[in-house]
């Protein structure tokens, strides 16, 4: 049941639990940044435009009521980043959380990376469930005792108290990048990771802050040549020596650590060849990646332009083996998507656990799930009228011109502000995480 | 007609669909550059968050919070006779509040 076999539309999405605030109007601090399940799914964690993390924790399942599904509540909630100013620069540097990335557990202790435009920062969550009492020389509530007055000696003993979790900052990397990161990614072997920004992306290791690696640089010499910026970089899930990193013009670069120090020179180069009469205004700026994505097995790796996502295989590099529309029905209203800048908007994209479907979000709180293995899709929507106790989702139909039959929306009815541009899938089951503008949704699938 | 799933529309279509989208646009932007995505694009891009100096930057948090910098005046101190200090300017930076997903 877990994840196997059931694709996005044999699977019944029901709602779950939504977290944040009704009101319309919504605080730009509240604007939901990044979404990221933990290796085992347990914790969920939120960042926010206003530097702050949220995680979540699945409760243990209520023995009393087997078939009911387990809900996420609030863990640990914690300011990660503070605005900053760079006066050398004069450069503002904002303490939206871009990525969030966790360490796979290997203590009592959860561990994550966390990051902003300049700075990431590790981050230890741990938890507090006993405390020592029985102090000679102070009270209970700290006062120290008047010395004269102990006559006796004891053992302090740990008693239990309520569970306190603690969220502490255990590294700070910073300053390696000139420019804004928009990737974070953890290698396999545990101990390094690596950030990209805009034209670098450096290599560290988890316990080293005061230096890293600079593994790929495609700053030219002369900015005037600048013609495409990297845009998202992941290390492979078990090839440590490997990782990619898209571009702003749509290909792909596979990068091999072994070949060289400095991976500028890629392995292999992923790009979907396009004759050159058929490009208008608007090409470059659409085939523009905004995620990439290794498959969980590490044979596929998924990248997200602005209309499409991919599927490629890394044996070949000519062209993806599978294309998906996202919303194919905005290619005819660019002009407009490019005056309100939404053609700039990077959605991000994910797996489920077994690789058999892949989930993207668009607007109107439109998300997509689009199952590989049978070749259908749906289009599902985030709102608060669909969201009673386990409501089952009723897939939704954009009419792109034409009649309109019932209970479709017309395309020139979208809200391109409600954009769902970070969605996450739980690692072994069907559940999700879709994060709209302000708020959080968790979607499971229906269990009869 | 709505695309269906994995059947794009067919390329020439798609590229004729392009195209007018693009002559809209130069209609009503004459001046816009022929090549998006070049360098001048990109490095708009890569200058987020310039501020011409750290003033600027103070004006412009200050209007976008919409609170003008005023500065709690002292009944016993007189304009221009005490020069201000970073301690009496007051902090304009925005209080630490939990997140509402967290509630």
């Amino acid at each position: 049941m877990a994840g196997t076999g059931a694709g996005g539309n044999d699977v019944q999405w029901c709602f779950s639990q939504v977290k944040g605030a009704i009101d319309d109007d919504v605080a730009e601090a509240d604007i939901i940044s990044t979404v990221e399940f933990n290796h085992s799914g347990e914790l969920l964690a939120t960042g926010d435009k206003g530097g702050r993390v949220v995680i979540f924790q699945q409760e243990t399942e209520n023995k009393c009521q087997p078939l009911s599904r387990s809900e996420y509540n609030v863990y640990s909630t914690f300011q990660s980043h503070e605005p900053e100013f760079d006066y050398l620069k004069s450069l503002e540097i904002e303490e939206k959380i871009n990525k969030i990335r966790w360490l796979p557990q290997k203590n009592a202790a959860q561990f994550l990376l966390s990051t902003n435009d300049k700075t990431i920062k590790l981050w230890k969550i741990s938890e507090r469930d006993k405390r020592p009492e029985g102090y000679n020389l102070k009270e209970e509530d700290g006062r120290y005792r008047d010395s004269t007055t102990i006559t006796t000696l004891r053992v302090p003993v740990f008693r239990p108290m309520d569970l306190m979790v603690e969220a502490s900052p255990r590294r700070i990397f910073a300053n390696a990048h000139t420019y804004h990161i928009n990737s974070i990614s953890v290698n396999s072997d545990n101990e390094t990771y690596l950030s990209a920004d805009d034209l670098r992306i450096n290599l560290w290791h988890l316990e080293i802050t005061d230096r890293s690696f600079n593994i790929v640089d495609i700053k030219p010499a002369n900015m005037e040549d600048l013609t495409e910026v990297i845009t998202a970089a992941e290390f492979h899930p078990h090839q440590c020596n490997t990782f990619v990193y898209s571009s702003s013009k749509g290909t792909i670069r596979l990068c091999d650590m072994r070949a060289s120090a400095l991976c500028d020179r890629h392995s292999k180069l992923f790009e979907e060849p396009e004759d050159p009469s058929n490009r208008s205004f608007f090409s470059e700026i659409i085939s523009s990646i905004s995620d990439v994505k290794f498959s969980h097995s590490g044979r596929y790796m998924m990248t997200r332009d602005y209309l499409s996502v991919k599927i490629w295989d890394l044996n070949m590099e000519n062209r993806p083996v599978e294309t998906y529309q996202v919303h194919e029905y905005l290619r005819s209203k660019l002009c407009s998507l490019y005056e309100n800048d939404c053609i700039f908007d990077k959605f991000e994209c994910c797996w489920n656990g077994n690789d058999s479907v892949v989930m993207t979000g668009s607007y109107n709180n439109f998300f997509r799930m689009l199952d590989r293995s049978q070749r259908r899709d749906v289009t599902l929507e985030a709102s608060r009228e669909s969201s009673k106790p386990r409501q089952v989702l009723k897939p939704r139909r954009v009419c792109a011109g034409g009649k309109r039959k019932k209970d479709e929306i017309s395309v020139d009815s979208l809200d391109f502000n409600k954009k769902i541009l970070h969605t996450a899938w739980h690692p072994q089951e069907n559940i999700i995480a879709v994060a709209t503008t302000n708020n959080l949704y968790i979607f499971q699938e229906k269990v009869n | 007609s709505e695309a269906l799933f994995g059947e794009a529309e067919p390329e020439t279509k798609m590229i004729s669909m392009e195209k007018a989208e693009e002559a809209k646009l130069k209609a009503k932007y004459p001046n816009l550059g022929s090549k998006p995505g070049g360098s001048d694009f990109l490095r708009k891009r890569l200058q987020k968050g310039k501020y011409f100096d750290s003033g600027d930057y103070n004006m412009a948090k200050a209007t976008k919070n919409k609170q003008l910098p005023v500065a709690s005046v002292e009944k016993t101190e007189i304009t221009g006779d005490h020069i201000p200090t970073p301690q009496d300017l007051p902090q304009r930076k925005p209080s630490l509040v939990a997140s509402k997903l967290a509630v």
